[in-house]
């Protein structure tokens, strides 16, 4: 599989070679690429002129530039293709696999030529006879009477032009008569220097109106050619720098402006506010290209890779003309490349397999492309065999990525996320075209480089399905500037959820295990302090407390910072020298006052955070997302319970979890009492007795009407979120229990806890 | 004998050290820093070069000396590196000496080991010694595989 070589690539070394041998390289390279696509359809289509006549074109044109500028070899391979698609043409040959793949492997020695003359001007002399005598083969193997044409072929061997020639025009338009056509071409090969419209009129085969309608047609066309340009990516790509320049004075004259009274210096200010943005997103559309660009491929591949492992599969595009920029489908090529690969290779059964499971024999990968939320995302499914969890998680533990208990406690949406994991590949066994155990996690570093993420989901026996969200463009994009310690930071606005803010004595915060956490409308929210992260000097205590609340792949976390400055859009630059290697940084950039700052990278702030890592080396995204479409999740407070049993409470039950001395606790009576703003707490123990008086209780409080009841448990665990299952109790067990994080866990009454903390009863001792 | 070389020079700590000419890019006085968190203590930040950002190293950590005083403000001597311009804060910078190639000796032992594995050698001037710095090691804080 072989691309149009990138513009910039041929500019770098081509400093003596011939615009005209550029050009015929640019334009042959494209010409093919859309000659396997083209062939490909045609092969499943069956007789398509259209199809068949682009395809000839392409051999066509490689033939005639390629001979002008004396590439022999070339021109060699080319005609024999070209004498082999004209079979075609005339219907005297019918497209066989066999003259398919003869064709496509014509379509590789090409480009094989192309590729040596970018490199040194020239061609190798290679040995070509291998395609040249497959291709001879299935001329003369095929049989030899010719059908007679069906429609006039103006000028009998010479391709139709990308222009339709004026003798087209004409007898397409039913304004003049194929015969009087043939007529006029006749004279003009033996000689008559006349053109075929002035023939045509002078025989008054045609009137002089629809001859110039014809002619006027043709110009039309000849303007749609010269509608557009080729322009080198390295110019755009200087365009683009500056623009981000411009981008950069815009905001310093923005911040200058607003210090000055002049309402004139106001109003330009904005009008030239308003140019930049628009400059900005004219310059950024002429980067962007549909994502079919890299589709378009797929096909030929596809059927390669099909035929090479004895699959059917089907393709089935959707969003094809879902726009994004030059770089960015450039670095999802590969990846996305792979992906496809591995669905063929290991995703979709043999046709065998397929029947015997009850599925259709071919299978089916879907593409999907679309806009949302700023992302550009990508799903690739296919209804394969599925990812084998198993099997992955035995691979992890037997190279000691994994041990067994951790490994136990596992989900299967967690362990299908060792599939990230390097060196893991569930292939039973290693085909030439994927499954080295290279592969998912070099798709997960490189879609996390251009700032995007991978997702997988995956059913045993049913399929699998890749989602892949990447950002629209890289180099311009909205940021909102927080600061702590004086330094500011950019953080891009697209993982930005909301912002809030709270009084620092309204107690919004709190502390389970020395992880912070912060209640936004029922849900709970894991902190993550700016400073404390990035080890910037503390800062003394804030009046308020600001929280940004950011959002990485699936999961959602707050970042406290010291103040939110504003929004702005900024041009990311990238930290060079080894700086990168910070998890953290996603680049920097200048801001309107010249100075720098650094650029947060919210994934890399959750790696470095430790955040969600319950499973260590393996990235968790949103592992209950599925369950959770069909669950209302439900958030649980777990802790540990004498006799290593855990517990949970619902969290909405949870007013707040405090650490209390074991001194405090009063007795009367039976009863344990603490006194807790203001009032007397009664304590119910849940846990073991404590040790010794300096031993702090673990104490969960607990509203009820205006009165509090504190329980005392051994450990606080973790706050779980997950759907609330149908009948969570198990039959036979003393206490309702439910599986929480893969272990069995109990529910308390809490009702039945609070009727018995009141009355004078004595604590649940254990 | 190799031929005659060019030192940009500068001090640190009151030495002389000298830098290939041809690696520096331009001189610039003082620029405001913006420190990287959590990156090595030698990186003293990023500065804005023209629109550029450009990392700032501590020559003098980078050497293994002491921290600059609080209030002497640092020059940055711009040079190429592979993966761009690189800003080295230096204290003062001296002029470019031209040296025949001969000159330079390999840097005394007494030297510190952590600033010996930086320097290319030592040259003899008659007010002192230019302790000429390896390229690449000055930049990376590590020593160039060639030597």
């Amino acid at each position: 599989m072989t691309t149009a070589p990138p513009l910039t690539k041929i500019d770098s070394r081509a400093d003596g070679m011939d615009e005209a041998v550029r050009e015929f390289l640019i334009e042959s390279n494209e010409g093919l690429d859309r000659f396997d696509d083209e062939l490909v359809q045609l092969e499943k289509q069956g007789r398509s002129p259209e199809l068949l006549d682009s395809v000839f074109r392409v051999v066509h044109t490689i033939k005639g530039s390629g001979g002008t500028l004396g590439f022999r070899h070339l021109l060699r391979v080319s005609h024999v293709g070209e004498n082999l698609l004209s079979r075609l043409r005339d219907g005297s040959l019918l497209l066989s696999p066999a003259v398919t793949s003869a064709l496509l492997a014509m379509a590789d020695c090409l480009r094989r030529l192309l590729r040596e003359i970018e490199a040194c001007g020239c061609e190798s002399d290679g040995d070509y006879s291998g395609v040249v005598e497959r291709l001879t083969e299935l001329l003369t193997a095929a049989p030899t009477g010719t059908a007679p044409p069906d429609k006039v072929e103006p000028q009998a061997d010479r391709a139709p032009q990308p222009e339709p020639s004026v003798g087209e025009i004409l007898v397409g338009g039913n304004v003049c008569r194929p015969e009087d056509l043939r007529a006029a071409l006749e004279l003009q090969q033996t000689g008559d220097p006349r053109r075929v419209g002035e023939i045509l009129l002078a025989r008054g085969a045609v009137s002089p109106t629809a001859l110039a309608d014809a002619l006027k047609t043709q110009a039309e066309h000849h303007d749609l050619a010269s509608a557009t340009i080729r322009v080198e990516v390295a110019r755009l790509d200087a365009m683009m720098n500056l623009v981000g320049e411009l981008v950069l004075a815009r905001n310093q004259i923005l911040r200058f402006a607003e210090s000055q009274p002049d309402p004139a210096f106001a109003a330009s200010t904005q009008h030239l506010d308003a140019i930049t943005a628009e400059l900005q997103e004219a310059v950024m559309k002429t980067r962007m290209q549909p994502i079919g660009r890299l589709w378009e491929k797929l096909p030929r591949m596809l059927r390669d890779l099909a035929m090479s492992c004895g699959k059917q599969v089907e393709l089935d595009c959707e969003g094809a003309d879902t726009d994004l920029d030059k770089t960015l489908l450039e670095a999802i090529k590969d990846p996305l490349t792979h992906l496809v690969r591995n669905a063929i290779d290991h995703g979709i059964e043999s046709p065998e397999l397929r029947r015997a499971q009850g599925k259709s024999p071919s299978g089916h990968l879907r593409l999907r492309a679309f806009h949302e939320g700023g992302l550009v995302h990508i799903e690739i499914a296919d209804d394969g065999a599925g990812i084998r969890v198993e099997r992955l998680r035995d691979k992890a533990i037997a190279l000691g990525l994994l041990d067994a208990e951790r490994a136990a406690a596992l989900s299967p949406a967690e362990l299908l996320h060792l599939a990230f994991v390097p060196g893991l590949s569930t292939a039973e066994r290693v085909s030439d075209v994927s499954g080295r155990g290279v592969g998912m996690d070099v798709v997960k570093t490189n879609m996390e480089k251009i700032g995007g993420t991978v997702q997988l989901e995956s059913a045993l026996g049913q399929g699998t399905l890749v989602k892949i969200t990447i950002p629209l463009t890289l180099t311009i994009i909205p940021a909102l500037l927080v600061s702590s310690q004086n330094q500011r930071f950019a953080i891009p606005q697209a993982n930005v959820v909301e912002l809030v803010q709270r009084a620092a004595e309204s107690r919004a915060i709190e502390e389970v295990r020395g992880a912070a956490i912060y209640r936004l409308r029922g849900h709970l929210l894991p902190l993550v302090y700016l400073d404390r992260l990035l080890q910037l000097p503390p800062h003394p205590p804030l009046p308020a407390i600001n929280i940004v609340v950011l959002r990485a792949g699936q999961q959602q976390f707050g970042l406290v910072v010291e103040e939110i400055s504003d929004s702005q859009e900024i041009v990311v630059k990238p930290l060079a020298c080894g700086l990168e290697a910070i998890a953290g940084f996603a680049g920097a950039t200048i801001l309107g006052d010249g100075r720098v700052a650094l650029i947060l990278d919210v994934a890399g702030m959750v790696r470095r955070a430790g955040l969600f890592a319950s499973a260590p080396a393996v990235a968790i995204a949103g592992p209950q997302e599925k369950a959770a479409a069909r669950h209302p999740l439900a958030a649980w407070l777990v802790f540990r319970l004498p006799a290593d049993r855990r517990g949970a409470l619902p969290l909405s039950a949870v007013a707040r979890l405090e650490e209390i001395p074991a001194a405090r606790v009063e007795r009367a009576g039976e009863r344990e009492l603490v006194q807790y703003r203001g009032q007397l707490m009664p304590l119910l123990r849940l846990s073991t007795p404590p040790a010794a008086d300096h031993q702090l209780l673990q104490v969960i409080v607990h509203a009820a009407g205006n009165r509090c009841i504190g329980l005392v448990v051994d450990e606080i665990l973790d706050i779980v979120e997950q759907p609330v299952l149908g009948d969570a109790s198990l039959p036979g067990a003393a206490q309702p229990v439910t599986v929480l994080q893969q272990r069995v866990t109990e529910l308390l009454d809490l009702p039945a806890l609070v009727r018995q903390s009141f009355s004078a009863a004595p604590g649940a001792a254990s | 004998m190799s031929p005659a070389q060019q030192f940009c020079t500068f001090l640190l700590d009151g030495l002389l050290f000298g830098l290939d000419v041809e690696r520096v890019q331009e001189v610039i006085r003082y620029q405001p820093l913006t420190p990287v968190p959590l990156a090595a203590p030698r990186i003293a930040g990023l500065i804005n070069l023209r629109g550029q950002i450009v990392p700032a190293i501590d020559l003098r950590l980078q050497l293994g000396m002491t921290p600059r005083p609080a209030g002497l403000l640092p020059t940055n001597v711009v040079v190429r590196a592979p993966d761009g311009p690189l800003s080295l804060l230096v204290d003062e910078v001296g002029d470019v000496l031209t040296v025949a190639g001969g000159r330079l000796e390999p840097p005394p032992d007494s030297l510190d080991p952590a600033a010996r594995r930086l320097l290319r050698g030592v040259c003899q001037l008659p007010h002192g010694l230019l302790l000429v710095l390896d390229d690449q090691a000055a930049i990376t804080g590590k020593e160039s595989n060639d030597g």
